[in-house]
């Protein structure tokens, strides 16, 4: 198997998960930073116009450096789907598949369903509902729990801190409700 | 998450200099981009695997990340190594309150279980060709402006 098939392949997690949990060790040694992601987002509102206390502090400062950490995210993953993307279609449980054609949403091979996350979607006032919705949740989520997968669930549990546990709790209640009870009324 | 104070002559360095001490962090955000692309944990079809317990994959990265994390991290305690910049590691302590970690959590969750993504997945996605996540970035942004403006009345003890 050539370099560029190795790279072409998606890559199982006992090689991704390892490589995510360096971030961790990564971010400390190069600058004493922690692994967090969503701190970008309040970021952000910092830069944006605001007379708001909890948005009012020196952003470059604070989070310059994850700010330029985020732009890498989106650059890493467009030369990854750019030129080392799978050729393949998604492969998804067949069980997953099953459960999710009964709530009327179809494997399409893609990332994320077309019928609601494309472009051509967007005609569609639900798609903007789904979008905005589900990203507010995320966002004031976050924000009000102190962290996201990569601060709580990767950084907060490696440095075994018991109130990203009770996080990473929370996540999987909001994550069940939605998907066992939410997602069959709302798709 | 986490505020390190500039040394003060930092405010006088060129902007060379600048871009220079920020590259590490392009690189390692461009490294994990592209590990989210090639595990495919961007996938609202991976996440919906997860939430219902029908592959191993996610518990698989995410567990293996946090042996990893918590390993380097005693590591580093254990001897006291120090930044490439000379500072001492310091991760703070989560405050030990617990119904801002439940409330806060459960909502992220209802928004992951909705899109399939978390805030570096999001990103992740907009630059493998799904524009259409700019749109919840959007609305990630205006959530946690709004948490802003009411955290003083939201329980978080």
């Amino acid at each position: 198997m050539g370099i560029h098939e190795l790279l072409s392949s998606p890559w199982p997690w006992y090689v991704a998960g390892p490589l995510i949990g360096l971030t961790v060790p990564l971010l400390l040694l190069l600058g004493n930073k922690v692994f967090g992601i969503s701190s970008n987002l309040r970021h952000v509102c910092a830069i944006l116009p605001n007379r708001i206390p909890f948005f009012n502090y020196n952003w470059w400062q604070a989070g310059g450096w994850n700010l330029v950490f985020a732009g890498g995210i989106m650059l890493g993953a467009f030369l990854a789907a750019g030129w080392f993307g799978n050729p393949e279609p998604l492969a998804v449980n067949p069980a997953t598949e099953q459960d999710l054609a009964a709530i009327g949403v179809s494997v399409d091979g893609g990332f994320a369903p077309e019928a609601f996350f494309s472009l051509a979607a967007l005609g569609s006032i639900k798609t903007w509902l789904i979008l905005l919705g589900g990203g507010f949740l995320v966002g004031f989520g976050a924000r009000y729990a102190g962290g996201c997968t990569s601060g709580h669930a990767i950084s907060g549990l490696s440095n075994l801190q018991l109130p990203s546990l009770v996080a990473v709790i929370g996540f999987f209640i909001g994550g069940l409700i939605m998907t066992h009870l939410l997602l069959p009324i709302i798709l | 998450m986490t505020t390190s104070v500039a040394s003060p002559q930092s405010e006088r360095r060129s902007v060379a200099e600048i871009a220079v001490s920020l590259l590490p962090y392009l690189l390692a955000g461009m490294a994990f981009g592209f590990i989210a692309v090639k595990s495919e944990i961007l996938a609202w079809y991976r996440i919906q695997e997860m939430f219902r317990f029908q592959s191993f994959h996610m518990y698989g990265v995410i567990g293996s990340a946090v042996l990893v994390g918590a390993t380097s991290i005693q590591i580093i305690k254990r001897f006291n190594i120090k930044s490439w910049d000379g500072q001492d590691i310091t991760i703070q302590d989560k405050d030990r309150t617990w119904l801002r970690y439940i409330l806060g959590g459960t909502f992220f969750g209802l928004g992951w279980g909705l899109i399939g993504a978390c805030p570096g997945p999001m990103l992740a996605l907009i630059g493998a060709g799904l524009p259409a996540f700019l749109i919840a970035l959007v609305g990630a942004i205006l959530g946690t402006r709004v948490y802003g403006m009411v955290m003083n009345r939201l329980p978080h003890g």
